[in-house]
């Protein structure tokens, strides 16, 4: 999936062991990273389990889904992600499982019997990807409705059922699930899963101590390196090579706190990290709602904010989020650090302020006040999991009906993320009405310079971006 | 029943062609293929491509022993093209190597020096140079020229309607192993083992007895492998044979979505009558297929277009024209409805321009001018309807005049989001239309224990035909299906088959199998007639055990398997099936070509937001004609399945080749399927059953492709939506309705 997210050319974490050490299904294993370029390629050509799929080695497809099971603060958590994105360094201290490891000897699990019984399976080629998706699903705590596991399976494309079987099954599967203090134990207790499941927690504890002790094996070096890969491993399929990898949820990377007034994150913070946050659902309401907007529950596992923000794609869905909050980012280089806006970041077409070895070390932005109003738009041709043709975000500061201070940004009108300065300057001042709203985007159309392409006619694009700012106010007004 | 194959499939255990095995010493291949889309090879330079590692040989045109031809209704395609490129991604060289990587890699090594010839991609532009790949054909009813006169209304427009990526989750690929005496043992992910065989034989010249095919089973198909699963197969037994070692292509998914064809993009004119009664007097058309380079099935895909060109309505005068339109993009094949369902856009539009000058509902139109049984098609079959049954039972359940009128109400008290509501019925004809495809022949091992082997022509890619010959059989031996396993489709256990297509592939199949169960069967009562001293009509077999005079005896189906092989009868039947009554004379352009018709009715109902420009689909509700289903869960699977794809095909799903003819939408990334999202909210299928006698197996219509079209309805409702928000919308009937059109017309003029 080219969500434009993802791609670090900065850091490299050299591995120095000679081995990797992670759990695959039951088994420990310990691979050398040369041992294949992907975790796809592993499992397949070197472990033989081709019960993964390879649909499309871009992660749009989701046949080559496989969970991924990591300690997060002393809880084992598993996540969906696809492994033909996945650098198989980053499966190091882990749990892998594909869905050999998800087998019964002789009978089906939960997620499997639904699936047989409603007849969501046809030709059978993506129904490993989803047995996988739903299998995440049950392994962690079910959501209050069956919204949630729907979403658990938004990044899996069937060519034969049109999905209604397959969502009868999902809700089948929900129904049989409870909220419970070790949804791990409660799969396993209730033969829904393999019973394994419930050791590996204290053998991910005991792999995990072992990797502290060789902790000061990693070490920091300059040259290019990978975040989630979402982006790198489909545009350098084949080129990547195996000693250039970061491990993109290296816990000192991956955080997200408030400072006073002040949300400062790493480098290594997921889409779905930021789904998760307290921080981010109190001071942004709204953003389960933007961000199921972009890409998919696998990919958003993987991508990275600071891997969008470098990327540089146009149309980069958190760059422009964050381009209106006017966030600032960190670039370091051995031991220097400078920070800069982001608005001052992108200089033309994928060129950025950034000097080769310098990375992203850290984002932060002032978290929106609560006079505020922040929104977020997206339209592409599909809704869910692809590319915008447009997208924008605005954020407002509000004194009564006088706009105090305006941040703006739109993707896919011009050759960077843009930040809309004229836009949000013209804005500030104002008070909100109709009139205002068209003369905004009468600026608006003075600073962007769309270009035709797959995504749309830049006639489309103009007209789309005046819609999306309508709907920021109305958005605004309905609130 | 369930699918036979969902326990392996759902533990990721089923066998695809990628997860094969590989013998010690397996090589891979990989293709250069052309960058430009039309041109005169000036240079081929392979030498620094074959002095990279790994690498074993560069196959080119030099290197084939037979003739050079892969083309199958006309031979009009090269295999690896010798002095001309015809397309973009046109195969050009084959590089063998010792790892996959390394052969891609060589690839990017090969330089071709080409001359650049005029690219002609828009199918209009190819007829008026006279580049058809055959003569046009006309079909013709009654006549239209004096009809005309008697209109009240008339009405003429164009439509286009892209192309449609199969999208199969497996991509295309083969596998082929050396066997002794120059045979080949060819796994190939085909709908069609007959055509990779004898394709494979013409290009290494060699008899066709020595090369086996074998299909497990297909990860999707849906026409994308009837005719073009040919070539990887064909490139990997030049290799095999050549180097007297394995060859594997699994085909990278930008490798497929540049290299193959696609479901034929169309432009289309149309002329429409109408008397003050709404009676459809005439109706005129001219299709201009998009063939792409090559003929593939593009002639037979062309007359399925004529065939169904007046969808399911009965229209007294048609003349409709199709010309197969030779183009440099690459050449368009099957795909599920296979031309039918770009015929009936072209009628579907011609009604909704009607209804929308008249100010009514294009319902009105359509349901006056259903078929009933007795009115003859513009081929000269006459209908056996239910086309009116469909129509009523879908207003009797799902009340389409209140569907109306709630969309109506709803339009009225919103302004941002507004609901289109469009009935689409359909009529498709079951039967291969070149009528001597119309064959089977199913053979049925039963063995001493009891059990029971199937193997048949038919290729297994998830719409369940192996469920349903399981069925077949289990049915007749009235034995538990355990005991019952289908094989996989296999030139050498059957021999000169029809591709698995046309919907038409558990008829065919499944009358064959039954011919042979019904044989041994026979041949088994006697036998058990015979041991138990009474006459072969008293003897039946139930559940597994022989039933005399009704009483259950002590002989089971499997002790009776042994003591028929104990008296020397045969346990096997190889039965042949072809379908009574079909024939078609293309020199009138007439006849009986379909065994029957299959009928239904959909309802769906969408809403637009007229802010952005983007929409969902409410709901698809569906009347349709099961016959009498022989596998629900299969049935009502195909029916869900088809009924996205046909969405995808009218709303996200946009093929877009520049004017140098080179694929832009060419990864997922950029041409969008249907997610779970993007399905309708609500499907809802409700069975006409009906009981008459047809040539379907067990009286259960064919179901492959017929639903797709309901996905049409989906076009004309978002149209609706776009209309009730800005009824001056310039909308050109121009498929797929993209968010971009559907923006476009909401709010274009206004800007």
């Amino acid at each position: 999936m080219q969500i434009e997210t993802n791609l670090f050319l900065s850091l490299k974490i050299k591995l120095r062991t000679t081995a990797l050490k992670f759990i695959l299904n039951e088994q420990d294993v310990s691979p050398h990273p040369s041992a294949a370029e992907t975790l796809l390629d592993y499992v397949r050509q070197v472990r033989q389990l081709k019960g993964t799929k390879i649909g499309c080695r871009e992660g749009d497809c989701g046949a080559c889904t496989i969970l991924v099971g990591e300690l997060i603060a002393g809880q084992l958590r598993y996540r969906s992600m696809t492994s033909c994105l996945m650098p198989l360094t980053n499966a190091h201290g882990k749990h892998i499982v594909t869905i050999e490891g998800v087998n019964f000897p002789d009978k089906l699990n939960v997620v499997q019997q639904a699936m047989a019984e409603n007849g969501a399976t046809q030709c059978g080629f993506c129904t490993p990807g989803f047995v996988m998706s739903l299998s995440g699903y049950c392994l962690n705590n079910p959501s209050a409705s069956s919204d949630g596991v729907i979403a658990a399976i938004d990044g899996n494309i069937c060519r034969c059922t049109g999905y209604k079987s397959i969502e009868r099954a999902a809700i089948a599967i929900h129904k049989q699930l409870q909220i419970s203090d070790d949804p791990i134990a409660f799969v396993a207790d209730h033969e829904m899963m393999p019973a394994y499941f419930t050791n590996i927690k204290n053998r991910l504890e005991n792999l995990f101590s072992e990797q502290q002790q060789e902790a000061n094996t990693f070490e920091i070096t300059s040259g290019s390196f990978v975040g989630g890969g979402t982006d790198l491993y489909v545009q350098r399929h084949g080129e990547m090579g195996h000693d250039n990898s970061f491990l993109f949820d290296k816990p000192e990377l991956n955080f997200i706190r408030q400072e006073q007034n002040t949300c400062r994150m790493g480098p290594a913070v997921t889409i779905s990290d930021l789904r998760e946050s307290e921080i981010i659902n109190k001071y942004i309401p709204h953003f389960h709602k933007f961000s199921k907007l972009v890409s998919s529950t696998p990919i958003r596992n993987m991508a990275t904010v600071a891997g969008n923000f470098v990327n540089a794609s146009p149309i980069g869905d958190f760059s422009i989020f964050f381009l209106a909050l006017d966030a600032s980012i960190t670039l370091k280089q051995k031991s220097e650090e400078r920070t800069l806006p982001l608005r001052d970041f992108y200089k033309g077409y994928k060129q950025l302020n950034k000097e080769p070895d310098e990375y992203i070390s850290g984002i932060s932005f002032k978290l929106p006040k609560e006079n505020s109003f922040f929104n977020f738009e997206k339209v592409s041709k599909r809704t869910h999991l692809d590319i915008a043709s447009v997208n924008s975000a605005l954020y407002l500061e509000l004194n009564n009906n006088v706009i105090e201070k305006a941040g703006i940004a739109a993707g896919g009108v011009g050759p960077i993320p843009l930040y809309l300065r004229k836009t949000s300057a013209f804005l500030e001042g104002k008070i909100i009405n109709d009139t205002l709203i068209d003369e905004a985007i009468a600026v608006m159309k003075t600073e962007i310079s769309p270009i035709s392409d797959a995504r749309g006619t830049k006639e489309y694009k103009t007209l789309l971006l005046c819609q999306l700012i309508k709907a920021h106010f109305i958005n605004l007004n309905k609130r | 029943m369930k699918n036979i194959d969902s326990y392996t499939h759902v533990r990721g255990e089923s066998v695809y062609l990628d997860d094969i095995p590989l013998q010690a010493g397996t090589l891979f291949a990989a293709l250069f293929d052309s960058p430009i889309a039309h041109g005169k090879i000036k240079s081929l330079n392979i030498s620094e491509a074959s002095m990279m590692p790994e690498v074993v040989k560069i196959f080119t045109t030099r290197d084939i022993p037979g003739e050079n031809q892969i083309g199958g209704i006309i031979k009009d395609e090269e295999l690896l093209a010798d002095t001309q490129v015809h397309f973009c991604g046109m195969p050009v060289a084959l590089v063998i190597a010792n790892t996959d990587a390394a052969a891609k890699a060589a690839v990017k090594k090969i330089k071709m020096e080409v001359e650049s010839l005029e690219i002609i991609t828009d199918p209009r532009v190819a007829k008026e140079k006279g580049e058809l790949i055959i003569p046009p054909r006309t079909f013709q009813l009654g006549d239209t020229v004096s009809a005309w006169k008697n209109c009240d209304y008339i009405f003429e427009g164009r439509t286009e309607t892209n192309g449609q990526e199969h999208l199969y989750i497996e991509t295309q690929g083969a596998y082929v192993l050396p066997q002794e005496n120059g045979a080949l043992k060819v796994f190939s992910s085909t709908q069609g083992p007959t055509a990779v065989q004898r394709t494979i034989a013409g290009v290494l010249g060699i008899a066709m007895n020595k090369v086996e095919v074998d299909t497990t089973r297909l990860g999707g198909g849906f026409g994308g492998k009837e005719d073009q699963a040919t070539a990887w197969a064909v490139l990997c037994a030049l290799a095999a044979h050549d180097l007297k070692r394995p060859v594997k292509y699994s085909l990278h998914r930008m490798e497929d979505m540049r290299m193959t064809g696609k479901r034929h993009p169309y432009s289309s004119d149309f002329k429409i009558g109408l008397n003050k009664d709404l009676k459809i007097i005439a109706y005129e058309a001219t299709f201009y297929q998009n063939a792409g380079a090559a003929a593939d099935l593009s002639p037979a895909v062309m007359e399925r277009t004529l065939f169904h060109c007046t969808n399911t309505y009965f229209i007294p005068n048609v003349k409709a024209t199709a010309y197969s339109c030779r183009t440099h993009l690459p050449p368009n094949t099957a795909f599920r409805g296979f031309g039918g369902p770009q015929g009936m856009f072209v009628i579907e539009a011609a009604i909704a321009k009607a209804a929308e000058h008249l100010k009514i509902s294009a319902t009105e139109i359509q349901q006056k001018n259903l078929l009933k049984s007795g009115d003859e098609f513009p081929y000269g079959q006459l209908a056996e309807s239910e086309a009116n049954e469909c129509w009523n039972k879908a207003e009797a359940d799902f009340q389409i005049s209140k569907m109306q009128q709630d969309v109506a109400d709803f339009n009225t008290s919103n302004t941002l989001f507004k609901k289109g509501i469009a009935v689409m019925p359909i009529c498709f004809g079951i039967s291969f239309t070149k009528t001597f495809m119309n064959q089977a022949r199913s053979l049925v091992n039963v063995y001493t224990d009891g059990s029971v082997n199937i193997s048949t022509a038919a290729v297994e890619m998830g719409q369940g035909v192996n469920t349903k010959m399981l069925q077949v059989a289990a049915k007749i031996f009235s034995i538990s299906p355990g005991n019952i396993k289908v094989n996989s489709t296999n030139t050498y256990r059957i021999a000169n088959t029809s591709p698995t297509a046309a919907s038409a592939a558990a008829d065919l199949n499944g009358k064959a199998t039954a011919l042979a169960c019904e044989a041994i069967l026979q041949r088994m009562k006697q036998v058990a007639a015979a041991e138990l001293k009474t006459s072969v009509d008293d003897i039946k077999i139930k559940d597994g055990f022989v039933y005399s005079n009704e009483s259950k005896t002590e002989l089971s189906w499997e002790k009776l398997a042994m003591l028929t092989h104990v008296n020397k009868i045969s346990l096997s039947e190889l039965a042949h099936y072809t379908p009574p009554g079909i024939y078609f004379d293309a020199t009138i352009e007439k006849g009986h070509p379909f065994s029957y018709h299959v009928y239904g009715t959909s309802v769906i109902t969408v809403t637009v937001d007229c802010l952005r420009g983007t929409y969902e689909i409410d709901a698809v509700k569906v009347v349709h004609d099961f016959g009498q289903s022989m596998n629900k869960m299969v049935d009502i699977g195909q029916c869900e399945g088809g009924i996205v794809q046909g969405i995808g095909w009218m709303t996200m799903e946009e093929l877009v080749y520049d004017k140098e003819g080179k694929l832009r939408s060419n990864a997922l990334s950029t041409y969008k399927v249907p997610d779970v999202y993007a399905a309708p909210k609500e499907i809802m299928v409700e069975a006409l059953e009906t009981q008459k006698e047809n040539a379907a197996i067990f009286q259960s219509k064919a179901v492959g492709e017929p639903p797709l079209m309901y996905g049409i309805g989906a076009y004309f409702a978002i149209r609706n939506a776009v209309l009730a928000f800005n009824p001056t919308a310039h909308l050109p009937f121009d498929a797929p309705m993209t968010p971009e059109k559907v923006l476009m017309g909401l709010h274009a003029q206004i800007e």
